[in-house]
This record gives C-alpha cells, sequence and structure tokens, in this order.
C-alpha cells in the first residue's frame, strides 16, 4: 500500500516535472522586416534558461488584422496562445482577457518610461509588458537634398516645395521612378498615425481630447487633409492611398523616393546590405506647419500581454517578462532598430555607436502624441475606422476636406452618445 | 434509392393505411437520415439560430453572454431627441449599410453576368473535338483551384502602381500614359476586384456548362447538319433552350457565393468603402467594433435577402433543383 502509494506521488511529481520541462509557449507576433527571424534568435536564451519551448506564429502586419484575429482568439476563450504582442492602443479594449502582471513586475517597472507602463495598465491593472516603443521619423535622402542644395524641412511646406523641386530635376535627369515623399494612405490604423500627425502639428488638436470632447472639426485640420490631399498624384503617388508601412519602405529602400515617413524599423533595414539606399540617408523629427506649431509624433509601440486563457501560465508570464527584460530590449535595439522602453538604455554606448538614431528619438518620443485610445476606451476602434475614413475620403477626392470632417464630427458624436464607454 | 422514392410516393397516393412493410421502410428511411439532419442541425442550423437571436440582443463582443434582449433595436429604432426632431438608428438607417448593400448587389449582378456568358463561351470551346482537349480542360481549372486569399494577394501584387506587371505592361503598349493604383483608387477598386473574381471563377461556369453541354445528344447536331442549319440558329434554338436547366443552375450557385463575397475583397481592397460589401461590413461591426449584436443584424439580413434571392429565382425561373421533371 505504502509502496504504491509512494509510486503515485513518484509519478505524479515526475509528471509534473516532465510538464514543467515540456511547457512550449505560443507567441503572437506582427510581423515586419526581418522581425520574426529575429525573434527567433531573441527567444533562445530563454529556452536554454528555462527548458520550454516558445513557438512563434506570425500575423499579418497590419495591426488592425492583427487586432481583429486577436479580439476573436480572446473572445472565445482560446488556449492555444499564451502570449500576445499587442499595440499600445489595445489595452483599454482587450484587458479583461488578460492576466494582471503587476505582481509579476513589481521590481521592475520603475526602470519603464513611466507614460508607457501607465498606457498599459486598466484600473490599476497592469495588463501588458512594453517591449519597445515607437515614435515615426522623417527619412530623407541625404544625397540628393545635397545634390540640389536643400536643406532638411523642418515645416510641411518645405517639404512639399523640396520633394517637388528634387523629384522634377531627377525625372528630368532620367530617374522616371523617383517621387518626392511615401508615406501610409491604405485605410487602416496606419492612416490614423499618419493623419493625427498633420492635424497635431497643424494645431488642430488630436480628434478627440483627453477630457473626451470632439474637436477635430476645425480650421486647421481641414488645412491638413488640404494640404495632405494635394500631395496624391503630385509628390506621391496615387498608389499611395494602398501603401502601408512595408509598401512605402519598398519604394523608398529601392532609391525611387527622396522622403519617407516611417517608423524607426525602417531604419536598421534601410542600412542593410541589400539596401539600395545603404548610408545615403537620414532621419529628422517630422515637420511641423510653422511658427507657432510644433512637430508631432504619433506615440506606438508593442507590448506583451499574458491570455487570461493560456494553460502555461507561470511560463507565459516568465516568457513576458523575459522579452520586456533590459537584455532583450537591448537586443531588439540592436537587431531590428527599436527604441527601448527603459530609460537607462538611452544612454547605452554600444546602442549609441550601431544605432544612433535611438538616442536622438529619446526627445521625439517624450513629445509623441497618444492616440485617443484613453478617452474613446471601447469605442477607439471605431472612432479609428471613422477618422481614417474621413481622411481616406478626403485624400481621394470624395468629398473635401471640410465635408467629411463635418461629417466625421457628427459621426463621432452619435457614437459617444451619452458618454465614451 | 427505393426507400426515398416510396417516402414521395406514399403520400401522393393519398391513402394514409399503406402496407405495413411500406411504412417499416419510411422507419428505416428517418433512421439513415436522422444523422445527416442533425449534422445539418450542428453546423448551419443552430450557428443561424444563434446569429438570429444575437441580432435582437445587444450583445458585444466582451461578454457573450450578459447581452439584454433589445427587439428591434439593431435594425431599426427612432429616438425624439430634445430639439423635437427624429432621429433614426440601427442598420436600416445606415448609410454604410445601404452602400455595402449596393456594392454587393452591383458586384454580383456584373460578375455572374460576365462569368455566365465567358463561362459558357469556354465551354462550348471546350465541347469541341480539337487536339490537346483534356490538357486544355485541366489547365483552364488551374484559377479556380488556387484558393482565393493566395489569388487576391498574387493579384494584389500584379495591379501594385509601382512594381505591379499589369501597369508595367499596359504602359509599354502604351495604353496608359501614366501608372495607375487599381486597388487604391475608388473609381477603379471595384474593377479591380471584378477582374479577379471573374478570372477565378469563369472556370467554375465552364466545368458546370460544359457538364450540360455533354448531356445533349449528339445526333440532334448531326440533324441540323444535314438541313444546313445556321450554326448561330443551332446555339440559340438548340443548344441554349438544351443547357438552360444546367446553366440556370451554375448561375445560382455562382449568385449565392457572390452575395457572400468576402475573402477575396478582404485581401485586395481591404476598408474601401467602394468595395465593402455586406460580408465585409458585419465582420467588421462583430469582431473589429465589437458591436457583436449590431453585426448578427447585418449578418441576418444578409441571409434574409440570399433567402428571398433563391426563392424568386426558382419561382420565376422554374429551376428544377430536384430533378422531377425526368421522374
Amino acid at each position: 500500500m505504502k509502496l504504491t502509494k509512494a509510486l503515485a506521488t513518484l509519478m505524479i511529481s515526475a509528471a509534473a516535472i516532465t510538464s514543467a520541462q515540456a511547457a512550449n509557449i505560443n507567441f503572437v507576433s506582427g510581423a515586419t522586416g526581418n522581425a520574426i527571424a529575429n525573434l527567433q534568435e531573441i527567444v533562445k536564451p530563454w529556452e536554454a534558461e528555462t527548458g520550454n519551448t516558445v513557438t512563434i506564429v506570425p500575423m499579418p502586419s497590419s495591426t488592425t488584422d492583427q487586432f481583429g484575429q486577436y479580439r476573436l482568439w480572446l473572445a472565445a476563450g482560446n488556449s492555444d496562445i499564451d502570449v500576445y504582442q499587442t499595440d499600445v492602443i489595445w489595452a483599454p479594449q482587450l484587458a479583461d482577457n488578460l492576466v494582471d502582471l503587476t505582481e509579476a513586475a513589481a521590481d521592475v517597472v520603475g526602470s519603464h518610461f513611466p507614460s508607457i507602463i501607465e498606457s498599459q495598465t486598466v484600473n490599476g491593472r497592469l495588463v501588458a509588458m512594453p517591449i519597445f516603443t515607437d515614435a515615426p521619423a522623417l527619412y530623407y535622402r541625404t544625397d540628393l537634398l545635397a545634390k540640389y542644395g536643400a536643406s532638411v524641412p523642418t515645416t510641411w511646406a518645405e517639404l512639399t516645395a523640396t520633394a517637388q523641386l528634387v523629384q522634377d530635376g531627377e525625372r528630368a535627369a532620367g530617374n522616371a521612378d523617383i517621387w518626392g515623399f511615401v508615406w501610409q494612405g491604405n485605410a487602416y490604423e496606419g492612416l490614423t498615425c499618419d493623419a493625427l500627425e498633420w492635424v497635431k502639428s497643424h494645431g488642430g488638436g488630436q480628434i478627440v481630447e483627453p477630457d473626451g470632447s470632439i474637436s477635430i472639426n476645425n480650421a486647421n485640420a481641414i488645412a491638413a487633409l488640404e494640404q495632405a490631399a494635394s500631395w496624391v498624384g503630385t509628390i506621391s503617388p496615387e498608389g499611395v492611398l494602398a501603401y502601408q508601412e512595408e509598401e512605402a519602405r519598398g519604394v523608398w529602400q529601392t532609391g525611387n523616393a527622396v522622403f519617407m515617413r516611417n517608423w524607426p524599423y525602417a531604419y536598421g533595414l534601410g542600412n542593410g546590405d541589400d539596401s539600395a539606399v545603404k548610408g545615403l540617408f537620414d532621419v529628422a523629427p517630422l515637420p511641423s506647419a510653422g511658427e507657432g506649431t510644433a512637430s508631432a509624433a504619433t506615440l506606438g509601440g508593442w507590448n506583451v500581454a499574458v491570455s487570461k486563457y493560456s494553460p502555461n501560465q507561470e511560463a507565459a508570464i516568465s516568457f513576458a517578462m523575459f522579452m520586456a527584460s533590459e537584455a532583450v530590449q537591448k537586443q531588439r535595439a540592436l537587431l531590428d532598430s527599436n527604441l527601448p522602453t527603459i530609460i537607462s538604455l538611452y544612454d547605452d554606448a554600444d546602442i549609441a555607436a550601431q544605432v544612433p538614431i535611438i538616442p536622438r528619438w529619446k526627445e521625439v518620443f517624450l513629445n509623441a502624441v497618444p492616440r485617443p485610445s484613453a478617452p474613446a476606451q471601447q469605442s477607439y476602434n471605431e472612432v479609428s475606422s471613422l477618422f481614417w475614413s474621413a481622411v481616406h475620403d478626403t485624400l481621394s477626392g470624395t468629398g473635401t476636406a471640410a465635408e467629411n470632417l463635418e461629417n466625421l464630427e457628427a459621426d463621432l458624436t452619435d457614437l459617444r452618445g451619452d458618454g465614451w464607454k | 434509392m427505393s426507400a426515398t422514392t416510396q417516402i414521395s410516393a406514399a403520400p401522393r397516393a393519398g391513402k394514409p393505411a399503406t402496407s405495413e412493410l411500406q411504412r417499416q421502410r419510411v422507419r428505416a428511411a428517418m433512421w439513415f437520415l436522422l444523422p445527416m439532419i442533425m449534422a445539418l442541425f450542428v453546423a448551419a442550423g443552430w450557428p443561424l439560430f444563434r446569429t438570429i437571436y444575437f441580432s435582437f440582443t445587444n450583445t458585444s463582443l466582451n461578454d457573450l453572454y450578459g447581452g439584454d434582449w433589445v427587439w428591434f433595436k439593431n435594425y431599426l429604432s427612432v429616438r425624439e431627441l430634445p430639439s423635437g426632431r427624429l432621429r433614426w438608428s440601427g442598420t436600416l438607417a445606415d448609410p454604410k449599410w445601404w452602400n455595402a448593400v449596393w456594392n454587393t448587389v452591383k458586384f454580383s449582378a456584373v460578375s455572374v453576368t460576365i462569368e455566365a456568358i465567358l463561362g459558357l463561351m469556354v465551354a462550348l470551346v471546350l465541347n469541341a473535338e480539337f487536339k490537346g482537349r483534356g490538357l486544355v480542360r485541366a489547365a483552364i481549372l488551374i484559377p479556380w483551384a488556387i484558393p482565393t486569399i493566395v489569388s487576391a494577394k498574387m493579384w494584389g501584387w500584379m495591379l501594385n502602381d509601382q512594381f505591379g506587371m499589369i501597369n508595367d505592361m499596359l504602359l509599354n503598349v502604351g495604353l496608359i500614359e501614366q501608372r495607375i493604383a487599381w486597388t487604391a483608387n475608388p473609381d477603379t477598386a471595384m474593377l479591380a476586384v471584378l477582374v479577379v473574381d471573374v478570372w477565378k471563377t469563369t472556370p467554375f461556369m465552364a466545368l458546370l456548362c460544359l457538364a450540360g453541354l455533354q448531356m445533349i445528344p449528339r445526333d440532334i447536331y448531326e440533324a441540323t447538319k444535314i438541313d444546313g442549319v445556321h450554326p448561330v440558329k443551332v446555339f440559340f434554338k438548340i443548344t441554349l433552350p438544351l443547357v438552360r436547366p444546367a446553366l440556370m443552375v451554375a448561375i445560382i450557385f455562382r449568385m449565392l457565393d457572390a452575395l457572400r463575397i468576402f475573402d477575396l475583397i478582404y485581401v485586395l481592397t481591404p476598408n474601401s468603402s467602394a468595395t465593402k460589401t455586406m460580408s465585409i461590413i458585419s465582420r467588421e461591426n462583430m469582431f473589429d467594433f465589437s458591436n457583436f449584436a449590431y453585426g448578427s443584424a447585418q449578418s441576418t439580413l444578409l441571409f434574409l435577402m440570399i433567402a428571398i434571392f433563391v426563392v424568386l429565382y426558382i419561382w420565376l425561373g422554374k429551376v428544377d433543383l430536384g430533378g422531377k421533371e425526368k421522374n
């Protein structure tokens, strides 16, 4: 009797050990550039240390597509995915399905930027750990600007003029494929980011203000959208209305654009060996509208969150903490030119030497403008979709900026009803 | 087989008292049908019922079991504003919904018409005797065999404004003066979707038409040859009437597919209001905006529209889906 009991205990503990050892973490992540290949490298130390394995499940790079899929999985209580890579704007919408990391992260939260930790805290629960932050840059071709004696533009008007000048000159010289400025004009979350920058840098507010009021229908915002619409077909190809990040980078990295608006990930890739613009470009903060206005960069960034439905929660939390750790953030900075969320890494000597954009980006990121995900709460996606639709309509010539923003204001007012919830 | 004929024969006879053997056969047939009925209920009936149920609640994706019954609020409701103005809300008062309905109808009508005509033409060619016919028949099916997502992505690249080969070819031939952003421009987005859909589904139509063509007895054609009837007359007086039953069934299949078009548009022109269809907009509401109930109401309306269409089509076109004429 005793023997069988002992045997049984032994077997159970053995099973527990093997199951702990054999835990496999399924991690979903959207892919841009080399991110997925680099991730395989990044997770190796954690796999070696804990004996667990990580399966990386790649997703489309469009954050709108990713969100739709994650939403579906989480609503269905899917236990196949343990750890999600989440966009900075998702926390309020997904919070109910995610594990509270406050306790696990108690020792390290202090080293991260407080504003980012705050953005991932919903009703006192820390639902995701930041792994990198994002603020876009204006990429410009140093060789072409020097050739035409132009300086780096600080206002949108300067950018328009310089882009036109270089584009006309290069085309006359036989480069028929060159374009002045490429950006993200497809109707998706990325257009909300681009357009928020135009509007904010024209002094047109940020769609929905932190107090919940709807500010989008104003003269400055109308001027900002009219200007952007004037680029389509002149300094930007008409196809820009279907571009996301990767399409814009495709045109840029083959040497066919003078300026590009994109996130820092394109910096490292642009300096890769297969890039036609290697060593021929630099980055600057996005332009402003001139006197009395300031440059605006939309705050992006990614986090890792543990699903409430994960059967391996302990391992999953350990993995999430590993992904947010200083060592990994440094590695990502060097590999993918991702901006760290840990303050001390901005003074890191290796990063400063290899990816000089990062220390320079601290200021840009500290002044970045958040999308209205906090005031709009559960309705953020609908707010964003209404906004990007109004912008996309304006850019493609369906209605004027004034008409579309007036309609947008009415739609947002309907959506808000008695108050955002 | 004999059991089912017995069932349909029994009521026609009009005699409630049939032989014990016959009743036994009917009972046996019921037992054989039961698994199929169960499978249909689980796979089609239950989800349909749930969707209709959700459409009368205010369920959100965050809490699928916490919705309250709200009657027709998701379909149509009216509220008097403090100013005295009446405000209509709900799907039936939503301009985005009617835009999607119009897009779907436009897409279905144009794509199915073109596919039916092209499919019949291809089938006529394949029905003729020529060398290598087997190979051509197999080759023509390739577009149908490629998964829609893959072909949509492939066409997305081919239609790209900067490095797409279609723009390159048209430029070289001199048909266009500058590259056109086919999928981005609202004027050409629907055209791009139609071209890809026609490319993809014409083989399917051709295959169904070919099956119909091969049912036509050869001797009719031999007789027309002897009488010296003009080939065009042969087509309109003999081939078309005889292939009509097969063609009508092919069109109904395609129409059902076209009315619920989703994958091609979702990949090729996502979020373009020029191509958003009923399925696209209902998915968007259900998952992107977590208005699960509102999206369910739109799905239910889509289901109703397809059901009404099928009933009208079968009734007006006297389509013989059950093959009764032959009995």
